[in-house]
């Protein structure tokens, strides 16, 4: 419960990815809007979704200039390609979190790769100290609710989901720095990830 | 490829971008065909941008006057045209054979294709139209030219398994009129020889030399010359420095008419 916070003005009460339908809906509406070149949608769709947005980046690409740099080739993106957005695969901040990830990845395995690879990748998956980051980090109602999925995983599921999806490696890397078979990587990505589906009742 | 259950667990790899190129593209030629996977794919890459809300931090306020200053310059993409509506439909109950127009399969083609599809195990298919990014990136300036066909909106790509010798994908953009290939565990070259590209011409079969391949197992190579009309793209064995014209048998022939 320390954790929680006030969730600051722009971020609205109740994620629309994990909140009430109503509210994925009004981003899913948004992003329509937006494709149709609604430039205020796109504000607003941004003001929905830019505390997630900018906190993956950094959290993956770690330097607040280069988060703030693919946050907004990302946004640039999704309003390129907003008419594209479809429903049924997911809901409109999922497929704006798709686009940062990728983009963000991208950057980290190319041009930061060398300097980021020179890094001990224990510094990062250490627990996250909360002392270090509870200033910077939101704690909203949302959050606590996918770190209580993210409890339920087992250990070696959520080193391997956290290495691939905010380390930015492959799989095959993370099985070289787990030290287990390539296939084993794999397997405790997808099952570390079907375990989080269930848990927060994604796509069902 | 290796067995099919192998291939389907990669769907959370691919969900957390957590496969590199080759990968990708592979995976996207399995999406394709297979449903199950499409859905699990969407469902993980849902689960995991939940994970997002557990960094949340709220954006710098240049961010927004950046963000919004730079849409107010781009106009929306228009919304993807369903791929029927491009192509004339395919008449029904000719089920054997797939929608390939037969103009565009020339004998030396056909010539060439035997060898290889007969000794390899040839997995040959097509991305065609539709994309598994859920977006489309199209700012040409940030990306190699690789990279821009690699991700072009109409890239179609065949992907061959040579046994021993490695595995082999050639994605060709008619809209970028280039076309990549890129290996994954090749085997050199002989010595004294390298492995040279050719694209094969629609009118007269001809093999036009479209560069060389360098010692490396793992290389994304952009293919010199035109390919928005090439039938094939073939590699020989050539001595060092390459040929004007093939001097042997291709050790692979991807046929292109197939990868759409």
């Amino acid at each position: 419960v320390d954790h929680l916070r006030p969730v600051p003005d722009g971020e609205p009460i109740g994620s629309p990815s994990g909140g009430s339908r109503s509210d994925a809906e009004a981003l899913a509406d948004l992003l329509a809007r937006s494709g149709r070149g609604d430039e205020a949608a796109f504000g607003a769709f941004y003001d929905a979704t830019s505390s997630r947005a900018y906190g993956l980046a950094l959290r993956v690409v770690r330097n607040p200039a280069h988060a703030e740099e693919v946050a907004q080739e990302a946004y640039l993106d999704a309003w390129r390609s907003s008419s594209r957005y479809d429903a049924r695969l997911g809901s409109a901040a999922g497929w704006l979190l798709t686009i940062v990830h990728r983009k963000v990845v991208d950057r980290v395995r190319s041009v930061e790769a060398s300097t980021r690879r020179d890094e001990n990748w224990q510094q990062h998956t250490r627990p996250v100290d909360h002392d270090e980051t509870a200033e910077a980090v939101e704690a909203s109602l949302d959050a606590q609710r996918v770190r209580g999925a993210v409890a339920t995983l087992t250990d070696v599921q959520r080193e391997a989901v956290e290495l691939a999806y905010f380390g930015g490696y492959t799989h095959t890397e993370v099985a070289t720095m787990l030290h287990v078979p390539v296939g084993t990587a794999k397997t405790r990505i997808r099952d570390g990830l079907i375990r989080l589906r269930d848990s927060l009742g994604v796509g069902s | 490829m290796t067995d099919s259950s192998d291939i389907h667990r990669l769907t959370g790899a691919y969900a957390t971008d957590a496969v590199d190129d080759l990968e990708r593209a592979r995976f996207e030629q399995h999406l394709e065909t297979c449903v199950d996977c499409r859905a699990e794919v969407a469902e993980l890459r849902e689960a995991a941008a939940r994970l997002a809300e557990t960094t949340a931090t709220p954006a710098p306020d240049s961010l927004r006057a950046s963000v919004l200053t730079g849409i107010s310059q781009v106009r929306p993409l228009p919304p993807v045209v369903p791929p029927g509506a491009r192509h004339a439909v395919p008449s029904e109950g000719h089920d054997d054979d797939v929608a390939l127009p037969p103009a565009a399969r020339p004998s030396a083609v056909r010539r060439w294709t035997p060898l290889l599809v007969a000794a390899v195990l040839a997995l040959v298919g097509g991305i065609g139209l539709s994309s598994w990014q859920p977006w489309a990136d199209d700012d040409p300036s940030r990306i190699s030219a690789a990279e821009q066909v690699l991700e072009a909106p109409d890239a179609e790509e065949v992907f061959l398994d040579l046994g021993e010798a490695g595995r082999a994908t050639v994605v060709r953009s008619r809209a970028e009129d280039r076309a990549v290939i890129a290996t994954e565990d090749m085997v050199p070259a002989p010595e004294g020889r390298v492995y040279q590209l050719w694209l094969q011409d629609p009118e007269d079969g001809s093999m036009i030399p479209a560069g060389l391949m360098e010692d490396d197992p793992d290389q994304t190579v952009l293919l010199e010359g035109s390919a928005a009309e090439a039938v094939a793209v073939g590699i020989t064995v050539e001595p060092d420095g390459g040929s004007e014209e093939p001097t042997t048998e291709p050790i692979a022939v991807f046929d292109l008419t197939e990868a759409t």
